[in-house]
């Protein structure tokens, strides 16, 4: 890896106070990390460790009245809030939790992934049905054409899934964050997720932070794992030394839950440094 | 859909039944027959006009007699204005109903859904606050105070508009019953848009619009309003009862020749046909009414596809 | 119950000042609401005689004849609500309770009845059965349950299969004493948030009345007949229209702006209409 390209997301000492909490209770508390083009960055924690509300404040969503601070670079420039807005959904792009409610049941499939397209791609709009489909397509999911004429409600969740994939895939970002993307499926449907989420690393190049609870999504994807509590980062390092040697109380107790859960903990073939 | 449209106005068929038959028996429980007002009638006169009426026959006869009308669409003569038949008062008295109406719910929703949008987007700002209590001050003054404050402000002191007087549907005479009737409804309508609006964009796929990059205008329009409409087009069932009843109100205090006038000087001068008439076809009308709002909910939320 | 800080408080206060001064002015005051009085026709507001309000054509006072019209105003919509109330709690408990067939029949019968053009009913109704004004609090009270008997249905529905219900079926308890003690208490919010919809409405609807020509017969006012009364003669005593309007509309508006704070506090899930 060149040393002198800076990287594609650099975070330095972020902290996030709600609105109307004055001092302290911070829900993200001085969090730095930094992601490479192309790596897949774990943040582990459990539920209230604040890890949805740092990817929020990544994007600039943070909730309105709360207090931001600290510093995001994208590719070594500063992001203004403004800025933030201009990335999102074209080379940032968010996957949120569940997706039922993550999609707007009153418009069809077809509208909610052209519109991104209509949004930052303005001059090539006759394209935008086409590169729908070819999306539809990319995540697996079976008649495409169909689906696009349908609602949120008449897909399964796992098809859901796919198409909230789809979607921010669109514009081709450069950092997918994905926020809990297998907790609400079920086992199966879940490793189809998780491959998928891996081809596309292979494909496209794209980096990839993953926020989850469970430890046995990041055994299989990540590179590197950071592991948070009451919104301070409590550990962080490779996912194959992370798993080896937790340091942290956090840490030995998420591993303690996936392995209850018989999930095999070994870390992924390709990853760590 | 047509199956849906059928099977409702059937389902309605009880209704109608019961509103007839409670009327029809209520009106011919109380003291006192429709003509006592008359007392120069002489004795021999008035056996003759009862016979006419068929008031002397026994009163479930009356009533097969009333309903068999009913069903041919004949609503039977009136008992005030002696050579008309209701039909005939009815078909005078019902544009005006439906023209005031339908205007003023069209103003309602013309004000109320920007008035209710301004107060939600600007959340706890001067300005939501303002347009709250606005609201709330539209709900609690009735139609029957606000059209004499109208009339006193506009006509009698400022002589800008007509104080009364249909005068054949020119539009300087609709203005003040207009929007003195669609006052509360767009008080309604705001608040009830408000309140959906800022539970919407609560919603989580509201933030996934954001995270898509979108405009504020586009979540705006294209992902909240529609939900957020939702219970506005509920609503606007039960608003037409209130409609209705507001116009009674209207027409009195501007002296306009509607159907709201007719009824309530049918059900002084025990006019049973005129007064049946009218609550027969009120009941109609907001069977009607009902049965838009749910065809326009249909529409919009694709999630109840008939 | 702390109520202090969530009510908002004019309101309060001037619904209890107008509640005060409807029971104590008619008696404080020497002046008879309906005794008209030949040489105090028209008089405007004047400190002097104590006609704080001035006087009608009658000469009668203008502020006693207020009062008593505030009275039956009141008296008609806590009687009428209250038996809206009994009705609306009896069907929606029974409906919700017992289930199945009665349920539905029950329910069945309140969608008919909800069709119906009410006030056209009621006017019928007063209008045949004479002025009395306990006829007038049925007739309105017969006509509001509706809303209340489907809430109390869902609520009473939804309260049957939680555990305390199951426990009493299983430690013998017949239906009829289940229903009083542990579903009726359970419905009270419901209750109090219905109760604040109703009282406007109902003085509403029982000004509308009287503004018609209907219900309280004189020598009793309402608020409603002074309206009329006063609109009738706008032209040329604009204060006989005014002062009643007036006082109705801060009656209303108070009750409204109490009704909201106690739902807001009592269900807070509710929309504030």
């Amino acid at each position: 890896m060149n040393s002198t390209t800076p990287p594609l997301l650099q975070v330095n000492a972020l902290s996030v106070s709600p609105a109307g909490v004055q001092g302290g209770a911070r829900v993200v508390d001085a969090v730095s990390l930094q992601v490479q083009r192309g790596r897949i960055l774990g943040i582990a924690g459990e539920s209230g460790c604040g890890k949805t509300q740092l990817l929020l404040a990544l994007l600039g969503l943070s909730p309105r009245g709360a207090r931001v601070q600290g510093q995001v670079l994208w590719q070594g420039q500063a992001l203004p809030a403004q800025g933030a807005a201009r990335l999102r959904g074209d080379r940032i792009a968010m996957v949120f939790q569940d997706p039922m409610t993550a999609l707007n049941p009153y418009l069809t499939i077809a509208t909610q992934l052209c519109e991104v397209w209509h949004r930052h791609r303005p001059g090539a709009r006759a394209q935008a049905n086409s590169r729908a489909l070819e999306m539809l397509q990319a995540v697996g999911i079976d008649q495409p054409s169909r689906r696009l004429k349908q609602y949120p409600h008449q897909l399964s969740g796992g098809m859901r899934q796919r198409v909230m994939l789809a979607m921010a895939l669109m514009c081709e970002p450069d950092l997918l964050l994905a926020d809990e993307p297998t907790t609400s499926l079920d086992v199966t449907v879940q490793a189809q997720i998780l491959d998928l989420l891996l081809q596309l690393r292979e494909r496209l190049g794209m980096a990839l932070i993953v926020v989850t609870h469970d430890m046995g999504v990041l055994a299989q994807l990540a590179d590197e794992v950071l592991v948070m509590e009451s919104g301070r980062v409590v550990e962080h390092g490779s996912t194959s030394q992370v798993f080896a040697v937790p340091q942290a109380l956090a840490t030995q107790r998420l591993l303690e839950a996936a392995r209850r859960l018989d999930i095999s903990a070994a870390p992924a073939a390709g990853g760590g440094t | 859909m047509l199956r849906f449209i059928a099977w409702r106005l059937l389902a309605a068929l009880p209704t109608l039944a019961v509103i007839i038959t409670l009327a029809f028996f209520l009106l011919h429980a109380a003291p006192g027959g429709p003509f006592d007002a008359d007392k120069a009638m002489v004795p021999e006169i008035r056996t003759v006009i009862e016979a006419r009426y068929h008031l002397d026959e026994p009163v479930a006869l009356q009533y097969l007699r009333y309903v068999g009308g009913i069903v041919r669409g004949d609503f039977g003569p009136s008992f005030q204005y002696q050579n008309t038949s209701v039909n005939e008062l009815i078909a005078q008295g019902l544009p005006i109903d439906l023209t005031i109406g339908t205007l003023a719910l069209l103003l309602a929703l013309l004000l109320g859904v920007p008035l209710g949008m301004v107060a939600a987007l600007r959340r706890n700002s001067l300005a939501d606050r303002a347009c709250t209590a606005l609201a709330l001050l539209g709900l609690s003054l009735p139609v029957y105070v606000t059209a004499p404050l109208l009339i006193l402000l506009f006509a009698v002191t400022l002589h800008w508009l007509p104080a009364g007087d249909w005068g054949e549907g020119a539009w300087r005479n609709l203005v003040l019953p207009v929007v003195a009737l669609s006052l509360p409804y767009v008080a309604y309508i705001a608040r009830l848009l408000r309140a959906s609006l800022l539970e919407v964009l609560q919603a989580p796929y509201i933030r996934t619009a954001w995270a898509k990059g979108l405009s504020g205008s586009q979540v705006l329009w294209r992902h909240a309003l529609r939900p957020a409409l939702l219970p506005v087009v509920a609503f606007l069932g039960p608003a037409s009862v209130g409609l209705i009843t507001g116009s009674i109100a209207i027409e009195t205090s501007f002296g306009l020749p509607g159907l709201g006038r007719y009824f309530v000087d049918g059900a002084f001068n025990r006019d049973y046909t005129l007064v049946m008439g009218v609550t027969i076809l009120y009941g109609v009308l907001i069977v009607l009414a009902n049965l838009a709002a749910d065809l326009l909910q249909a529409w919009l939320d694709p999630k109840v596809r008939l | 119950m702390n109520l202090g800080r969530s009510l908002p408080r004019w309101s309060l206060g001037i619904l209890l000042g107008l509640v005060l001064a409807a029971l104590i002015v008619p008696w404080l005051s020497p002046y008879s609401y309906y005794a008209p009085s030949w040489d105090e026709i028209d008089l405007g507001p004047h400190w002097h005689s104590g006609h704080l309000l001035g006087t009608d054509d009658l000469g009668r006072d203008l502020l006693v004849r207020l009062m008593w019209g505030l009275r039956i105003s009141l008296l008609v919509a806590v009687c009428a609500s209250l038996t809206s109330l009994l009705i609306g709690v009896l069907w929606g408990v029974t409906a919700g309770f017992i289930g199945g067939r009665v349920d539905a029949w029950l329910m069945r019968a309140v969608d008919v009845l909800y069709s119906l053009p009410f006030i056209p009913l009621v006017v019928v109704l007063t209008v045949l059965f004479g002025r009395d004004l306990v006829l007038l609090f049925i007739a309105i009270g017969a006509v509001s349950w509706l809303d209340i008997a489907r809430i109390v249905r869902g609520q009473t529905r939804s309260l049957r299969e939680r555990d305390f219900i199951v426990a009493a079926r299983v430690g013998g308890m017949t239906d009829a004493q289940i229903m009083r003690r542990h579903v009726l208490p359970n419905l009270a919010g419901i209750i109090i948030v219905y109760l604040t919809l109703t009282i406007p409405s109902v003085i509403l609807t029982e000004a509308f009345l009287g503004y018609l020509g209907l219900g309280a017969q004189a020598p009793l006012t309402s608020l409603g007949t002074l309206i009329a009364d006063g609109a009738s003669q706008m032209r040329a005593r604009p204060r006989l229209l005014i002062c009643p309007a007036v006082l109705l509309a801060v009656l209303v508006y108070c009750c409204n702006r109490l009704g909201d704070a106690l739902r807001d506090r009592f269900d807070p899930a509710s929309q504030s209409l």
